[in-house]
């Protein structure tokens, strides 16, 4: 169960994160916060013509809130804010043992799988996922260029 | 180390908890998470259940024979918890919910009485929320000051930072007896010397210690003191607030309802002396009661003998824990309570949780209540935290544990 939960794949982007940093602006910022455990994900995106051009984490946690993060910015750069939004869907899903279908074209996302077993580390992998969520809303109102 | 000889046989305690007794469907846990709450000996829930079970009545209330008897039970609890601190008499004693409860209400009700623009509050920079917030609230509201009393780098407070924090415009140095965090033991009587001698007060947070150590309140001269119940071997929801009489006396409600005035008018309301003044509203009196039995557990052990047992112990994990490589301990060592914070190479504390929990070992990863601490350590921390049921296996248990957790995250043994 615990190689499940960390799996290679999760301690590589854990120690190796893609897309960390933080974008110039314009931007649309969102933080997220575990209060409990202390985990903090800020997402910065940069959204034109409804798509996500850019997308960047910064923050500090768990190896599961972290590695999500990463995963999030590969997986979401270049999407619309539709696809974002099923895909944010499928991942939810997926962590909390509820996917259905055709997981495999997930990539490595299929990694947090393992967390479905650990209930109380749930909201660690959902961390970045909801902070997807609510940048979106904030995409919708006010997107970042003209 | 290995031939130690303890003075508490911790496996005759835990025989008097359910808890740590064999379930077909529960696995045993090892429980070392003691500073966030204590598992419940049977005297205790025995105690619980049969007021609930045979005793139910509310108290100072009906003309009745069962409410003649809870409140004879829910006094007799306060009579309890007086002689548990040492105060100079029951009326001394606010039953509230717990500690945060308790320092809440000294905020508002003293606090909002007695409190000027550019008075000062010193709170240390180790404390919990639960002693930090309330405080903050009110230097907002009262356009007071909020000072900070920092810690050494080794996690203790410095006597003498304290004489320069004092000054004429203090009213009151709040601090833990125990840090939840750094498991620091603070001088608590220097402390309030010091305090008084600036004619300021001081209130003693003693969640951490009550259970762990003799705590008597004539000999430490606060003029406020607070704990939980459910930290001390006693159900959650109750707690109990000391303060000087004199105090008492003077401070307003801190929430008004039924059981805290002697009469009410449309013109006039006379208040009830303290402590039922600040105890509106039906109390939690079977959780009183549990109170009460959970100090005769404690005291039925001799809180000198836990405090020995206890520190033997520490000890024991302060000696075991440097042999694991890259953790790294915080707070004062060798002298300091069973509350070990540490962090592992580059590893979260949440991750070492995770890892310990599958061996069916129960510790606390994160902030632990304190963020501004948790910011000067540098983040989230894993937490450790003895009682008196632990022993050495335990430790054991745990250094083996934090072993396989850095195998998990590939560090070589």
């Amino acid at each position: 169960m615990l190689d499940e939960l960390y799996q290679d794949i999760i301690l590589d982007h854990y120690r190796h994160p893609r897309g960390r940093g933080e974008l110039e602006p314009p931007k649309i910022t969102q933080e997220g916060f575990n209060p409990s455990c202390g985990d903090e994900v800020i997402l910065d995106l940069r959204v034109q013509d409804g798509r996500i051009q850019e997308v960047r984490f910064h923050g500090r946690g768990c190896s599961i809130s972290q590695a999500s993060a990463s995963m999030l910015t590969e997986a979401v750069k270049g999407k619309t804010l539709a696809e974002a939004r099923a895909l944010i869907q499928q991942v939810l899903a997926l962590v909390k043992g509820e996917a259905e279908g055709d997981i495999v074209t997930l990539g490595d996302i299929v990694a947090l799988a393992g967390v479905r077993n650990f209930p109380v580390r749930v909201k660690c992998a959902t961390l970045a996922w909801h902070t997807l969520e609510e940048a979106l809303k904030q995409a919708e109102t006010a997107p970042t260029t003209v | 180390m290995a031939t130690m000889t303890f003075s508490i046989d911790a496996g005759e305690i835990r025989g008097q908890f359910p808890f740590f007794q064999p379930h077909p469907e529960m696995r045993s846990v090892i429980y070392l998470d003691n500073a966030a709450t204590t598992q419940k000996p049977y005297a205790v829930i025995e105690a619980v259940s049969n007021f609930w079970a045979y005793h139910n009545a509310n108290v100072h209330r009906g003309g009745h024979g069962a409410g003649a008897k809870a409140s004879e039970l829910y006094e007799a609890a306060r009579e309890r918890v007086a002689k548990f601190l040492n105060a100079r008499e029951p009326a001394e004693i606010v039953f509230t919910r717990g500690t945060t409860e308790a320092i809440n209400l000294v905020a508002s009700s003293w606090g909002e009485a007695f409190i000027q623009p550019g008075d000062e509050i010193i709170v240390t920079e180790m404390e919990h929320h639960a002693n930090l917030l309330p405080w903050m609230r009110l230097a907002e509201k009262k356009n007071a000051k909020l000072v900070v009393w920092r810690i050494t780098e080794d996690g203790r407070l410095n006597l003498d930072d304290l004489r320069t924090l004092l000054t004429e415009r203090t009213r009151l140095v709040a601090v833990a007896h125990i840090s939840n965090v750094l498991g620091t033991i603070n001088p608590v009587a220097e402390i309030c010397r010091l305090a008084h001698a600036a004619g300021a007060l001081c209130l003693v947070d003693a969640a951490q210690s009550v259970a762990h150590m003799p705590v008597d309140v004539q000999a430490i001269d606060c003029d406020f003191l607070m704990f939980s119940g459910h930290k001390a071997y006693g159900p959650t929801g109750i707690g109990a607030l000391y303060a000087k009489r004199a105090l008492l006396e003077t401070m307003p409600p801190y929430q008004m309802g039924g059981g805290m005035v002697q009469t009410v008018s449309w013109e006039r309301v006379v208040l009830a002396p303290p402590p039922a003044k600040f105890e509106a509203g039906t109390p939690p009196i079977g959780e009183a009661i549990g109170l009460h039995a959970a100090l005769d557990f404690i005291d039925s052990i001799g809180r000198d003998a836990i405090e020995a047992y206890e520190h033997e112990l520490t000890q024991y994990a302060l000696e075991r824990l440097q042999e694991v490589p890259g953790l790294r301990l915080y707070g004062p060592v060798p002298d300091r309570a069973g509350i070990f914070a540490f962090t592992l190479e580059d590893i979260h504390p949440h991750d070492i949780a995770t890892v310990l929990d599958t061996r069916d070992i129960a510790i606390r990863s994160g902030l632990h209540c304190a963020h501004p601490l948790g910011e000067r350590l540098g983040g989230s921390t894993a937490r450790a935290s003895l009682a008196v049921y632990n022993d050495t296996a335990h430790i054991d248990a745990l250094i083996e544990g934090l072993h396989q957790v850095r195998k998990v995250f590939g560090y070589a043994g």
